[in-house]
């Protein structure tokens, strides 16, 4: 750079670079030492510590953090096994009371059906009596019907009707 | 402060070096020691942008922090994990003197970045006086913990022996040269640059052809100087790591 001639007619070192004139030199070691020394005092007395327990305490805060999220990662597998089991056992106490209702419900079916069957039994002979008698009835009736019919036939006919001989024969006929 | 004597000439004029003038902030007359420069003024405002990041800006001390507390967050882990992986455990009660380097020296070189700002460490006379106190300190620092096992430093104990001598005078060489290289690396970089910029600045005025090239060379120049505002101060910063780790572990 000192192959650029400049002038510095003004200082009284009159050097050609301002960097080499040493009559300023007093001048910058004074003001660089007092510089320094400030910020040296400002550094080590507010700055540096507080920047430094800042980063200590974030640290901590992080590593707390950490620890207490891993505690509760810790808490939520347990949870979740609780959970689990839980669930498994109600399906468990599930599964039995569903099966103690069906059993209950089996037994008192088995015990309805018992007795509808033994009602429906006794309504079915009662009712098979009363078609026998019906039937009885009906036999009867008919056979009373013929034989009168029979005699009206025979009477009609001019003929004496023999009550055994017409009773013989529309039995026999009925029969048949 | 410009100079006079430049505008006779008519045509183009370059002032490169203009930038770098430590002048008065207030009157006439030479400057002493303490008088208040622009020197002062830069400085100053570097302290409080500092102050504004790193105290302001972590005011709330907030568990998830605000956009400025983040920044002063990332800045302080950067500067710790590189004090802790590059001088060990031990290297870690240094940290608040490698930090006001670190930071002295990025603000210094990203606020030198503004438009009509003076760059405090583009000057010789303070990046020395850097190194020159990281020099001493990593030096005594070295004596006192090692007492004269410090000098092992020197002697390469897994070269042969016919070697170390030899090897002993190279390092010594070596050592002194540190806070010259240490010093001159920083400002060189960062007055380069400006200077740079500065003329491709001047060559703005030269006309329709010249000028959008210039402007376009301003551009780029100006985006590498950020970067080397960022990788100065942190090159800076290792090393005194490094210098710091020969001092408390001086055994090859």
């Amino acid at each position: 750079m000192a192959d650029t001639p400049v002038e510095t007619g003004a200082e009284a070192g009159g050097a050609g670079m301002p960097q080499l004139d040493f009559s300023t030199f007093p001048n910058q070691i004074f003001w660089l030492v007092v510089t320094l020394v400030v910020i040296y005092l400002i550094l080590s007395r507010v700055a540096l510590p507080r920047i430094g327990a800042v980063l200590a305490e974030r640290q901590g805060t992080i590593t707390n953090d950490i620890a207490a999220a891993e505690e509760l990662k810790q808490r939520a597998i347990e949870a979740e096994a609780a959970y689990d089991k839980a669930l498994a056992d109600a399906r468990s106490e599930a599964g039995k009371i569903v099966a103690q209702a069906k059993a209950d419900i089996q037994s008192e079916l088995d015990v309805q059906m018992a007795k509808a069957d033994a009602e429906i039994a006794a309504q079915t002979a009662e009712s098979e009596k009363a078609i026998a008698d019906i039937q009885a009835g009906a036999t009867d009736a008919v056979k009373a019907v013929a034989k009168d019919t029979a005699k009206e036939i025979i009477a009609a006919f001019g003929g004496k009707a023999d009550a055994k001989a017409v009773t013989a024969a529309v039995t026999a006929r009925m029969k048949g | 402060m410009a100079d006079e004597a430049h505008s006779e000439g008519g045509g183009l004029e370059f002032h490169p070096l203009d930038q770098f003038e430590v002048h008065r902030m207030f009157g006439e007359g030479p400057i002493h020691w303490y008088t208040v420069t622009n020197v002062t003024m830069w400085m100053a405002i570097a302290v409080v942008c500092i102050v504004l990041l790193l105290v302001i800006g972590t005011r709330k001390r907030a568990v998830v922090p605000s956009r400025t507390q983040s920044v002063a967050e990332t800045l302080y882990g950067f500067v710790y994990t590189m004090v802790e992986d590059v001088t060990g455990k031990d290297g870690i009660k240094y940290f608040p003197y490698i930090f006001t380097l670190f930071i002295f020296i990025l603000f210094s070189n990203f606020l030198g970045l503004l438009p009509m700002a003076f760059t405090t460490t583009s000057h010789i006379a303070v990046t020395a006086i850097l190194a020159f106190a990281v020099f001493f300190t990593v030096t005594i620092l070295g004596f006192v913990k090692n007492g004269a096992a410090f000098l092992g430093l020197f002697w390469v104990s897994s070269a042969p022996l016919a070697l170390r001598p030899i090897l002993a005078v190279i390092e010594i060489i070596s050592y002194f040269v540190r806070p010259v290289s240490h010093s001159i690396r920083l400002a060189g970089n960062l007055m380069a640059g400006h200077a740079v910029l500065k003329v491709f600045a001047g060559f703005a005025q030269v006309g329709l052809v010249v000028a959008p090239i210039a402007i376009l060379g301003v551009v780029a120049i100006y985006a590498l100087e950020v970067l080397v505002s960022a990788i100065q101060a942190y090159v800076f910063t290792i090393l005194t790591c490094v210098y710091l780790k020969d001092a408390l572990h001086p055994s090859h």
